[in-house]
């Protein structure tokens, strides 16, 4: 017997229910991703500063980021410098942290509780903290610097250390990372580690063989996410330095904004958006095409 | 791992102590100073703990600024997105899972797609949206959005609503409930937990979040906590000391939030990110 007719509704009444039910989310996504995206493409193709009328030329402001813009190619430069450089240090350096609260350890759940801790802080109150720890003259990082003998490092005032200093911002916080590796880890059958001890093999052996292959989804999910938030790097810089010294921390969004609200170019800020949307796409795209060579789900041969 | 030999076993503890002194000791030092004159703040050698712990600092943030007006509306922001997204997400993953009807999958896969829009590209385009409505510098940009659901939270109730048997709708239907009826006796008693995790999370999206609130409100007195920390750093005088108490403010909630309701920070983290 079907399931509707046990219910004792016929299909149309059930149809009918459902899309009410769900009337929310087909709104929604008219409302809140289709119409601003439509919206967004269609100013993207005029000259607009939001107080005159808006003026049709096409592609141009396309043409227009690429060759006349240098800031435009810096500001992708910097974001790029920033994901890849933040990207693999921060899921390496979650890795290992879920590896080590994995173990059997005295207060597991203090630790575990501790290194989460960070993720909480939200974005905008961990860049004015930071920005008071990367204090040149009284900030803590240089004191302790200074006391094991170092010199003073010019964190975010330098052109070269600002985006590394953003790195490091962004590693203290890889809790939440952290965390579904964890559950990952805790998914982990554990007769397959049990035989790597069987056969005499090592901890390193059980990592290679058993824990990292059975990771794999996880980290690729992990990957993708984070690669989607570096790439949109925006509050740290714009509290933290302004996208200064010299531009060196103007990352992508921090220039469309820029663009949008303190140049009154609408239409050249949703061009840039909309170059954004596909490079995030394309980067996600080649992680998808050769995760095939490194993930390993149940059940493929 | 039951044979760890002495030297592995010191290897963890220092890797684990490094760690948990490395993740504290920001906010230790975010804490510190805000006990602390500015003027102390500023000396050499660096005064590691505070001899005498200050108050002025938490007197100066609501009289340099309205922070408890910031504090204000950032709760009346924060209950309505609570609401509208335990109503909205609820409704939609009821409809999503309970009931069979054509295109239903389609809309679950248009939903998910969604996750994969980078948010901050689609600001602007919202800016533009209530800018053509009218509603800038209002709190409803802020607001509205919530009551039509999230594809994050409606993917995890999903995945709970599946795991609840079908039976106890049936049974329900035998009674001669109808589906509002059973989304509101049966499911939701039983999806408690999952609803917790939706209203703990945006609880931390919406209390979180800055380019919102920096896009739509103009006025300081619509200002919420986010932005409302800005107003202290300016390029020629910042008081420090004042800057830190008005932060540690901001996360007060949110360590107070964590700490009552740990187990669902942990079970939301990971619903989202494995089952699936």
């Amino acid at each position: 017997m079907s399931h509707s007719k046990k219910m004792g509704f016929n299909k149309k009444r059930q149809t009918l229910w459902g899309w009410i039910l769900i009337s929310p989310l087909c709104l929604g996504l008219t409302l809140w991703v289709a119409f601003p995206m439509g919206l967004s493409f269609f100013t993207s193709m005029t000259k607009w500063d939001m107080l005159g009328k808006a003026e049709f030329i096409g592609l141009k402001n396309y043409l227009i980021i690429f060759t006349q813009d240098e800031l435009f190619l810096k500001s992708i430069r910097n974001t790029l410098y920033f994901t890849f450089l933040s990207l693999p240090l921060q899921l390496f350096i979650a890795l290992a942290g879920a590896l080590l609260l994995h173990s059997q350890v005295k207060g597991q759940r203090a630790f575990r509780t501790i290194f989460y801790l960070p993720s909480l802080i939200p974005i905008v109150v961990s860049s004015v903290m930071w920005l008071w720890l990367f204090n040149h003259q009284y900030g803590l990082i240089n004191y302790f610097l200074n006391l094991l003998g170092f010199d003073r490092v010019q964190w975010i005032d330098s052109k070269h250390m600002v985006i590394p200093s953003l790195t490091i911002m962004n590693i203290w916080n890889v809790g939440n990372i952290i965390i579904i590796f964890l559950a990952g880890l805790q998914g982990i059958p554990n007769d397959l580690l049990e035989a790597v001890d069987i056969d005499g093999g090592r901890y390193w052996h059980k990592l290679r063989y058993v824990i990292l292959p059975l990771l794999s989804p996880i980290i690729l999910y992990n990957m993708i996410v984070n690669m989607i938030k570096c790439l949109q790097l925006f509050v740290e810089p714009y509290i933290m330095t302004n996208g200064g010294p010299v531009n060196s921390s103007l990352s992508f969004v921090l220039h469309i904004y820029n663009n949008a609200f303190k140049y009154g170019k609408m239409g050249t800020a949703n061009a840039m958006a909309w170059v954004l949307f596909l490079l995030t796409m394309l980067i996600s795209l080649v992680i998808f095409k050769t995760s095939s060579q490194w993930t390993y789900y149940e059940g493929d041969k | 791992m039951r044979s760890r030999n002495k030297i592995a076993t010191i290897c963890i503890y220092t890797a684990l102590l490094g760690g948990a002194i490395s993740c504290l000791i920001p906010m230790y030092w975010l804490i510190r100073s805000s006990f602390m004159l500015t003027e102390e703040m500023f000396r050499l050698p660096l005064i590691l703990f505070p001899k005498k712990i200050r108050f002025q600092n938490y007197v100066e943030v609501f009289t340099m600024v309205p922070f408890a007006k910031f504090y204000a509306n950032t709760l009346f922001v924060v209950t309505l997105n609570i609401l509208g997204a335990l109503i909205s997400n609820l409704m939609i993953a009821y409809g999503l899972t309970r009931i069979e009807f054509k295109g239903r999958n389609l809309m679950f896969s248009l939903s998910i797609g969604t996750l994969m829009l980078p948010a901050y590209v689609q600001l602007i385009p919202l800016f533009l949206e209530w800018n053509w409505f009218g509603k800038i510098n209002t709190f409803l940009p802020l607001i509205v959005p919530a009551f039509f659901g999230n594809a994050f939270f409606i993917f995890m109730l999903c995945q709970f609503l599946r795991s609840i048997p079908r039976a106890f709708d049936e049974a329900a239907f035998m009674d001669g409930a109808n589906y509002p009826l059973i989304l509101a006796k049966i499911i939701f008693p039983l999806a408690k937990p999952a609803i917790a995790v939706v209203a703990i999370f945006q609880f931390m999206f919406t209390w979180n979040d800055f380019m919102g609130p920096l896009l739509f409100l103009n006025d300081m007195d619509k200002y919420t906590l986010a932005i409302g920390i800005r107003t202290f750093i300016s390029t020629f005088y910042t008081p420090w000391g004042v800057l830190m108490a008005a932060a540690t403010l901001t996360i007060l909630p949110l360590i107070v939030l964590f700490f009552s309701a740990q187990k669902y920070f942990i079970s939301g983290l990971t619903l989202g990110g494995i089952k699936g």
